[in-house]
């Protein structure tokens, strides 16, 4: 049986999955339900400074998209950190710790960008026991406006100073959350590890509007009329964040630097590939916000299943292993040359492939042969580009097949060469390197 | 005292009024709002949809659908009623599952098409419920046309025309319209006196004038319509019945099943409707199926449909013989009627031949069964009574004893157009009644304005 047991900058929990700071964790009530259900830790909703709580907005704090089935697809929040006076969280972190030493507490703080304010909060999340910090320089609603969240986590010098002051004042595991709302996530991340932290997790959430209401013309959600944008997370996000965990995995500068995957994990296997791309464990909202924490349970069988069957022993035979598969595309080999292939057994003849291709990409996919209603590959044509593979709603029944070293490329009438070329020596690139003599 | 199935003879009140009630409901149930977009949601926007391509009418299924999914029912709507005025009933009464369904890739991939039926009544509906009216009539041309038959393709004839600016008169013998939408479907299928409501949808565009109780050959003269109108369009359907050729057919408890399925929809108390308690239904098709799984519907114990070659000949689709089948309707086939027998005038059994295939022809076996009957139901075909239309004028050529025409709906008379079952070539389908008026409309049309351009 695989071993999930995950040990994320020391931080011990039983499995990989953590429920991220959210509406999910802002009090015991919820997370002992967590607990009980089986999530292997929670990084409990984000505290405040001491002082009036915050206040949130009294009507739609959520908005969504949809797919098929009414399925929620994305979903944005407009709610700020927790509501709750900071004692009050603090007795409750303290209490669920010494009910449950064996799950992972972290505390999600966010205070002012000056140094006695994280001075003065770091000793009284330490005194309950948590397990470690995770720096909220994500939030991208509401407390931006006041210099917090995502207006320090946009700033990488904010994020630097703040991680020092941190490392400085606690003992505890620094984790540092980062904003998907800048243009190059590495810049932030390698600030946070320039300050010293001990990990990085992301994505929070992306700034959005979830719709407009054609009747109001209000965006949404709406508060009396009007709109603000929220904070985008679910499974639409999914790709936006492995990319950015991956740019973070496979930078020289932060490489190796400990990574906690957020962004629309749902099922055992969105962790398998956060964790394959570089993450250490994963943190999950959405899903549990949609379905209840009892999804853990098909994430934990899952992965457990998955590792069995492929004969991974634990955690660390995955993490990061398709990290070094990830490159950029002036390396990818321009002698790979693939062509679609359809399998007239699968196919049901809805012409989407077809229609797909005529309209929009190569004319390579015939409708009609002799006669008779048809679809297949006009390889001549076909340059590989894998769009009706995408459309097709067949699974399966379309696939891209590489051709062999030496086979005819109908497209080029030239043979497939056995050699990898990328386009940094490529004759068409006028910045093209020799290559050494 | 015998009460409910087991009253012997043809009777009335078998079941209480709930049960009617519930017998007689909505077949296909419309689909909500969320079934409607969950169950639209299943298309997957073909390109040149085989549904499309077997719809008579070719409507543009996918376009629709994804109307319904994209939250305008009412545009899904236009895009039904651009090809099919009556897209209303078609969604209730076409065999689906043998047009459109049938060919769905979904159909083929997964034995379970999407329900195109029941999203196009979704979509139906919404309009209708609103009374939303998408057509408005071109500038008046100075022209009349006489439909002839108020059913599907007169009332597509019709409406089109009326669209195109002519003004359309509907001569209709029966004191309804809707013709067989009205008088000939599984009450079942169109509840809430929808042949009505979808009659006066359809004229609400004006410029037609129904005149019911006027029947061809009766109460006027193809003649005179030739000689009082520009144009003229034929739909009056089939008015004869096949004979069983069996002995002793006139007695007691032999009926028609047209003229029972149209009494069963005009009926305002099922319970005062008689039926038998052993009821056989000599035929194959759905009319067959219609006043069987109806007659046992309204309470009769027994109910078999006799039809003289085999399952696979049946013009009843697969659909209608397991809703036979599911409603304790037994199917008997290599079966011909041979004599009907009567005890003081009325029915009490029917003697039936075996068939059989020699070579490629069907013939009796000689062996026989007697299968004890108080109701017999005749389902064997209707046919064309050209009598009505002529005597007047110029003969109208026939073709196989129905109206021949051409592609496009002209019949050998120069001012004549013809459509619906009683023309040659037709499949007697509601939706290609529907697709022929609306194309010989179109030919009037240009016809009477010089290539539509007058």
């Amino acid at each position: 049986m695989a071993d999930i047991r995950n040990n994320f900058v020391g931080i011990k929990s039983p499995n990989p999955f953590w429920l991220a700071s959210a509406p999910p964790t802002d009090k015991a009530y919820n997370v002992e339900r967590a607990f009980k259900a089986g999530w292997g830790g929670v990084v409990w909703k984000t505290l405040g400074e001491e002082g009036p709580p915050v206040v949130n907005v009294n009507g739609p704090r959520y908005g969504a998209i949809w797919g098929a089935d009414r399925r929620l697809l994305g979903l944005n929040n407009i709610e700020l950190i927790t509501d709750r006076d900071l004692q009050t969280n603090l007795r409750e972190m303290k209490q669920v710790k010494m009910n449950w030493p064996d799950r992972a507490l972290i505390a999600s703080i966010m205070v002012p960008c000056v140094e006695e304010s994280w001075k003065a909060i770091l000793p009284l999340v330490e005194e309950t026991g948590a397990d470690g910090i995770e720096l909220n320089f994500g939030c991208p609603h509401g407390m931006s406006e006041r210099g917090m969240g995502s207006a320090v986590g946009q700033v990488p010098e904010y994020i630097e100073m703040v991680v020092r002051w941190c490392k400085q004042y606690t003992r505890m595991p620094v984790i540092t959350k980062l904003t998907p709302n800048i243009t190059d996530i590495r810049k932030p991340a390698r600030a946070a590890h320039a300050g010293g932290t001990d990990a990085v997790s992301l994505i929070n959430t992306i700034n959005s509007i979830t719709g407009v209401d054609l009747d109001s013309f209000a965006p949404q959600p709406t508060i009396d009329g009007k709109g603000s944008h929220g904070g985008y997370c679910g499974p639409a996000v999914k790709p936006i964040a492995m990319n950015m965990v991956a740019e973070i995995a496979r930078d020289p500068e932060t490489r190796g630097l400990p990574i906690s995957g957020i962004g629309g994990i749902t099922t055992w296997r969105d962790a398998a590939e956060f964790m394959a791309l570089g993450a250490g464990n994963v943190q999950v909202c959405t899903a549990a916000m949609t379905y209840g924490f009892k999804i853990v349970q098909e994430m934990i069988a899952g992965l457990e299943n998955w590792m069995d069957e492929k004969g991974h022993a634990s955690l660390s035979d995955i993490i990061g292993r398709a990290t070094p598969n990830v490159t950029d595309w002036q390396y990818l080999n321009l002698n790979y040359v693939a062509k679609a292939h359809i399998d007239q057994d699968a196919c049901i003849k809805c012409g989407r492939c077809h229609i797909a291709c005529e309209d929009t990409s190569h004319q390579a996919i015939t409708s009609m042969v002799n006669g008779a209603r048809h679809f297949e590959v006009i390889e001549a044509e076909c340059v590989g580009c894998n769009l009706c593979v995408n459309v097709c709603p067949v699974e399966g029944c379309i696939t891209m097949e590489p051709l062999a070293a030496g086979a005819m490329d109908e497209r080029t009438g030239k043979p497939v060469s056995p050699i990898y070329a990328n386009w940094t020596t490529h004759p068409n690139n006028p910045m093209a390197k020799v290559a050494a003599e | 005292m015998a009460t409910g199935h087991f009253i012997e003879g043809i009777a009335g009140g078998r079941l209480s009024s709930e049960q009617y009630a519930d017998n007689f409901s909505d077949l296909h149930p419309p689909l909500d709002h969320h079934e409607a977009l969950v169950e639209s949601d299943r298309c997957y926007f073909c390109y040149d949809a085989p549904c499309m391509n077997a719809c008579p009418t070719s409507i543009d299924i996918p376009l629709f659908i994804r109307q319904i999914a994209t939250g305008n029912p009412l545009g899904s709507a236009k895009t039904i009623f651009d090809q099919n005025i009556l897209g209303g009933m078609c969604a209730r009464v076409c065999p689906t599952e043998t047009l459109c369904e049938e060919v769905c890739v979904r159909e083929v991939a997964e034995g379970k098409p999407v329900q195109i039926g029941r999203l196009q009544r979704y979509a139906t509906d919404v309009a209708m419920s609103e009374d939303k009216q998408f057509y408005q009539r071109a500038e008046a041309t100075g022209k009349s046309v006489a439909v002839v038959g108020a059913g599907p393709a007169g009332l597509a004839a019709a409406h089109r025309l009326a669209r195109h600016g002519h003004e359309v008169t509907i001569l209709e013998a029966r004191p309804k319209a809707g013709g067989l939408n009205e008088y000939g479907i599984a009450a079942y299928k169109s509840v809430d006196d929808f042949a009505q409501a979808e009659v006066d949808y359809v004229t609400a565009i004006g410029g037609i004038d129904i005149q019911n109780g006027k029947a061809l050959g009766r109460d006027f003269q193809l003649a005179d319509l030739i000689r009082n109108y520009d144009a003229v369009f034929l739909g009056m359907g089939l008015s004869g019945v096949n004979a069983l050729r069996a002995d002793g057919e006139h007695a007691d408890g032999v009926a028609n099943a047209v003229e029972f399925i149209a009494e069963l929809r005009q009926a305002s108390d099922l319970s005062s409707l008689p039926v038998g308690r052993r009821v056989v239904v000599i035929g194959g098709g759905m009319t067959a199926v219609d006043a069987a799984v109806q007659s046992k519907l309204l309470g009769a114990e027994e109910v078999t449909i006799c039809y003289r070659r085999g399952q696979e000949d049946m013009n009843a689709s697969g659909f209608e013989q397991d809703l036979a089948a599911a409603n304790g309707v037994s199917i008997r086939h290599w079966l011909q009627p041979r004599r009907v027998v009567a005890e003081n005038g009325k029915v009490v059994a029917i003697e039936l031949e075996y068939t059989a295939m020699k070579g490629d022809k069907l013939a009796g076996t000689g062996e026989t069964l007697r299968l004890a009957a108080d109701q017999v139901f005749k389902a064997i075909g209707q046919s064309f009574v050209p009598a009505h239309l002529n005597g007047s004028g110029e003969e109208i050529a026939l073709e196989a004893g129905r109206i021949k025409v051409d592609g496009e709906g002209r019949t050998s008379l120069s001012k004549v157009w013809a459509g619906g079952d009683c023309i040659f070539g037709g499949d007697d389908l509601t939706v290609s009644a529907v697709a022929q008026g609306r194309d010989a409309a179109e030919s009037i049309h240009r016809a009477l304005t010089s290539n539509g351009r007058a």
